[in-house]
């Protein structure tokens, strides 16, 4: 959304060489990484990556559909636990 | 009353305004479909025959995507973004809003009716 076109995709330049050489090098680990505003390129597809979300690393595994997309959006950075104090004030107690 | 791609019944405005009524088209699809038909935008839907009205159904026809086409392109979009389980699938799945507005309070378009949830006030009961 809103990128100019003359710039292209923001692709992390790191991650391309780092997935080049797990394609030559047969190497299926999960590619860790804390670039989350990267753009996934179409050489992306079919390899793993463990993004950064604050935190831990969550594990990701890139198809076809999610070309465009930036990888932080596969790694959600909040934790929702729930509303409504009954049942945990309860356990509390 | 003019029946345009089935279901769709214009009432008695002008054609612009009419057409708008089929969904998919807007002001500026609406104005570029009587360009394009030939029709003045000043016409009356009801004032227009039945070479106009055929007219219109070979453009939307071929040319646009509305109604049930438009519909279900829609929900195959959302749908993609849910199996992909990217943030904007997430928030359709959880039926909150997905472009980053604020939740602490409003998005009741999205959240549906206030569900209350029992405040302070009623636990005393340790």
């Amino acid at each position: 959304m809103g990128r100019s076109l003359k710039k292209g995709p923001y692709v992390v330049e790191r991650l391309l060489t780092k997935v080049e050489k797990a394609d030559r090098t047969g190497n299926r680990e999960p590619i860790k990484t804390w670039a989350r505003a990267c753009t996934i390129v179409p050489e992306f597809i079919g390899k793993n990556f463990a993004i950064h979300n604050g935190r831990n690393f969550v594990k990701l595994y890139v198809t076809e559909d999610m070309v465009g997309h930036k990888l932080g959006e596969f790694s959600p950075t909040r934790t929702f636990r729930g509303h409504g104090g009954k049942a945990k004030s309860s356990g509390k107690k | 009353m003019p029946r345009i791609l089935g279901v769709d019944i214009p009432n008695d405005k002008r054609a612009v305004i009419s057409l708008r009524y089929i969904y998919g088209i807007g002001p500026f699809f609406a104005a570029q479909l009587c360009e394009r038909a030939g029709i003045s935008p000043d016409k009356r839907a009801r004032d227009l025959t039945e070479d106009e009205l055929a007219k219109l159904a070979v453009l939307l026809d071929n040319e646009y995507i509305v109604e049930g086409q438009l519909r279900r392109q829609i929900q195959q979009n959302i749908g993609r973004l849910r199996d992909i389980g990217c943030y904007r699938g997430l928030r359709h799945r959880k039926g909150l809003p997905v472009h980053g507005q604020r939740t602490r309070t409003n998005a009741r378009t999205r959240k549906g009716p206030r569900k209350t949830v029992a405040g302070k006030k009623g636990v005393k009961d340790k």
